[in-house]
């Protein structure tokens, strides 16, 4: 286990301190990525009061087995990333490696399903604003219901994909034993980020797919 | 008329210290790597300085062209569509490439650890990176400027911005990477404030300033996110056509509106903020007194970043909106009047009986108080909803911004500056051409603007080319006012570069301002500080230089 004092910068007092900047960072850029996507939920409130029907026609051109899945998923990813933090505080670094992986895979299996959906809707031309030309629902509204779609999922889709840059990053780290113990705040803060991206899918999946 | 040192008494800390670092921040590493590789908050301060102030020479490049198009009522040296492009590329360059990084960037780079008695921000490598963000999005930017530019104005209101066949996308792009950069800023300071506080500065004890940065940094995590998503959906429109704010397709252009104020009404403030913050250091310091009043000045900026999130409404009032709403919004920005006022009352309160030192940053305070207030009350005036309607999209709101962000903003960027240099560089600048740069900076100001309020009142509409005869006198003495503020730039910018090489070194304090951040040499060492400061006593306490005279 790396000695605790390697790991502070010299600006700051020791690294009880440095922890806590690191997660209060981590908070506000939360923050952020919610306001982010505040203003893809107030255009799909919006549009959903201007086109009540073509909303709920919309809605149902997409499968909500699907999205089911990829909420299991994305559940147990978070999961996973949260006992990766956990024995990182123990430093069974190997395992929080392993668990780090594991969670990548689901990141894989979401952005997997995901894609077949999406070519679903290429195929039947359920497509954003003036690409949208699927025969059987022809309304004002069902095209601006995709374009919100594809902006909404698409956005949190490469959110995903970052994600899972970080968590290889991290993997990498704790295989090579560079955290553990004391020295855990790169794998709280990385999975503080997962989670997020989990929970933006957590409304996403009912907006779109239930209701 | 060179200032008499004597007149300022250094503060009893400075006895002993050396009058100029030798060995300083600016040459303890040396070569160009060492500075694109910096992570010391002083040098990426400096950098943010010379970035900025570049960028307001570009924006002002293009107002003078603007002005001189400007000159006679017809079209006098560009034709209409370069008349577009230049007031939109004048607006980006000036809003989201000198407004809302230069004073966080610069000055809350520089002293914000310096006034906490810290030894860097809370994230020195992010810190780098918003540099790197802020190069990334001019150039991006830039490109789009050579590319055609962009003619829909820096509101880049929809449709007309998703079909428009200017470049509209790299301009939106750059200013998406622009507002990264804010946020990081932003972010990184917060944290700072919260972890890094020397022992003795508690969060009552902390420099106004400080506290503006703070309300500023709020303000920058919170809302510029809204702004990146709404840049991307216009991005996204005008390239593929989305149809999200396109009537046309089903979509709503108010939409987009409501989005884009929701940042750009507390922009306004992440530009004002910051130079409210530096103007109480710099006031307090030249009267030589405490800031009347600190809890209600930090407080007040606390509840201008709150307030401004819900007023975003005042842009819209002839966008359809409902009379309710329009008369909520009305009424909420009226609330941002009275915290500016409890800053400006208390303000006016530590001048009174203080022992002032009329130099170069003073006169730029006193201006700053001047404009704001001119500028903050028509402010109220245009939130009146039925003079909006008289008013709106005319020269009177180009004169009302104007008012606030030269007249407040870069009036507080002068004096932060002026007040700083010593600091930042060790050499102090010629007291002379210091005060005829401000003078001819606020007379400038005053014959470019006032006149646009006037056009405005007669209805000359903004974003045009040309205008009726009926308005050429007032144009031509705003385009000869500009000109003298073109020049006050000039002057201000040889006699600060002049001071580099031929400037006395300022030593430590020469201002005797009892600021913490001047509890270091000048420059300042590698780490800050010697050996860390002591701070027994309030930031701007000079109690003991006015006995009996009450200033709290
Ligand atoms: C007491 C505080 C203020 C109030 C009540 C206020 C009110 C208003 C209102 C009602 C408008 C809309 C006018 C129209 O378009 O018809 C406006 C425009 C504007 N204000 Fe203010 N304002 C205040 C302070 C500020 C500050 C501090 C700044 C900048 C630092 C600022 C910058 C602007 C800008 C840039 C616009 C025009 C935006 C555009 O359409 O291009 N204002 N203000
Ligand atoms: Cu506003």
């Amino acid at each position: 286990m790396p000695a605790a004092g390697s790991h502070v910068a010299h600006h700051f007092p020791d690294l009880e301190v440095q922890s806590h900047a690191a997660r209060l960072g981590m908070w506000l850029f939360l923050a952020t990525e919610v306001l982010l996507f505040a203003g893809l939920f107030t255009a799909y409130a919006l549009y959903r009061m201007l086109y009540p029907s073509a909303f709920l026609g919309a809605s149902k051109l997409i499968e909500t087995s699907m999205g089911a899945l990829n909420t299991v998923v994305l559940i147990t990813s978070s999961l996973t990333v949260a006992l990766a933090f956990h024995y990182s505080r123990q430093s069974r670094n190997r395992l929080a490696a392993l668990l780090l992986v594991v969670t990548i895979g689901l990141g894989f299996v979401f952005l997997g399903v995901k894609a077949v959906e999406y070519a679903h809707h290429f195929h039947e031309g359920h497509l954003p604003g003036r690409f949208y030309h699927y025969a059987g629902l022809q309304v004002p509204g069902a095209p601006m219901f995709f374009t919100v779609y594809f902006l909404m999922t698409g956005l949190h889709g490469i959110h995903v994909v970052i994600g899972m840059g970080v968590l290889t990053w991290l993997a990498v780290g704790a295989w090579r034993g560079a955290y553990g113990g004391d020295y855990t705040t790169p794998i709280e803060v990385g999975g503080m980020y997962w989670h997020l991206v989990d929970l933006i899918w957590i409304f996403l999946f009912p907006l779109l797919y239930l209701i | 008329m060179s200032p008499s040192p004597a007149s300022i008494p250094p503060a009893p800390a400075d006895a002993g210290a050396p009058l100029y670092l030798e060995r300083n921040y600016l040459n303890a590493r040396r070569g160009p790597w060492s500075w694109l590789t910096t992570l010391d908050h002083k040098r990426i301060g400096v950098m943010y300085l010379v970035l900025t102030s570049a960028a307001l020479f570009l924006g002002g490049l293009f107002a003078m062209l603007l002005r001189i198009e400007l000159l006679t009522p017809g079209p006098t040296i560009m034709s209409a569509l370069s008349y577009n492009r230049t007031f939109t590329l004048h607006g980006v360059v000036m809003i989201f490439l000198f407004m809302i990084p230069a004073i966080p960037g610069i000055f809350g780079n520089f002293f914000l650890p310096l006034m906490i008695g810290a030894r860097d921000v809370a994230f020195p490598r992010l810190n780098l990176l918003s540099v790197y963000l802020y190069l990334a999005g001019a150039a991006i930017a830039l490109y789009g400027m050579v590319h055609g530019g962009a003619d829909t104005g820096w509101t880049f209101y929809t449709p007309y911005s998703t079909t428009t066949v200017t470049m509209v996308w790299p301009i939106l792009l750059g200013a998406f990477v622009l507002g990264m950069g804010s946020i990081v800023t932003g972010l990184n300071f917060i944290v700072t404030i919260h972890t890094l506080r020397a022992p003795g500065i508690g969060f009552m004890r902390m420099p106004l300033f400080v506290w503006a940065l703070y309300a500023t940094s709020i303000i920058q995590v919170l809302a510029t996110p809204v702004l990146g998503i709404t840049l991307l959906l216009v991005a996204v429109e005008n390239v593929f056509g989305f149809g999200i704010f396109d009537p046309a397709r089903g979509g709503d252009p108010v939409l987009f509106q409501h989005m884009f104020w929701f940042y750009s009404h507390p922009a306004v403030y992440i530009m004002i903020l910051p130079a409210m913050g530096a103007i109480t250091e710099v006031l307090s310091a030249f009267a030589r007194k405490n800031t009347f009043g600190y809890k209600a000045v930090a407080f007040s900026s606390l509840g201008i970043a709150f307030v401004g999130f819900f007023t975003w409404g005042h842009h819209l009032f002839t966008s359809g909106q409902s009379t309710v709403d329009a008369g909520i919004f009305g009424v909420l920005s009226m609330f941002v009047g009275i915290f500016t006022a409890i800053k400006i009352f208390n303000w006016t309160a530590t001048l009174y009986r203080g022992s002032i030192a009329v130099r170069t940053p003073f006169i730029y305070v006193i201006a700053f108080l001047f404009f704001l207030l001119f500028g903050g009350m028509t402010g109220i005036a245009l939130a009146t909803v039925a003079l909006d309607v008289h008013w709106q999209d005319t020269y009177f709101v180009v004169a009302h911004f104007h008012f606030i962000m030269v007249g407040g903003t870069i009036a507080g960027f002068l004096a932060a500056l002026t007040y700083w240099w010593p600091k930042m560089f060790g050499k102090r600048y010629s007291e002379r051409w210091g005060i005829v740069g401000a003078t001819l900076i606020f007379l400038g100001f005053n014959f470019t603007f006032i006149p646009q309020f006037l056009l405005g009142n007669e209805g000359m509409p903004r974003r045009y080319y040309s205008y009726p005869e009926r308005f050429w006198p007032l144009n031509v003495a705003s385009t000869a006012g500009a000109s003298v503020l073109a020049l006050g730039f000039l002057v201000v910018l040889a006699s600060l570069l002049l001071s580099l090489k031929y400037g006395k070194p300022a030593g430590p304090n020469p201002w005797g301002s009892r600021g913490y951040e001047w509890k270091t040499l000048s420059p300042p060492p590698e780490g800050n500080f010697l050996t860390q400061p002591t701070y027994p006593r309030m930031p701007h306490d000079y109690d003991d230089l006015n006995p009996g005279r009450g200033g709290h």
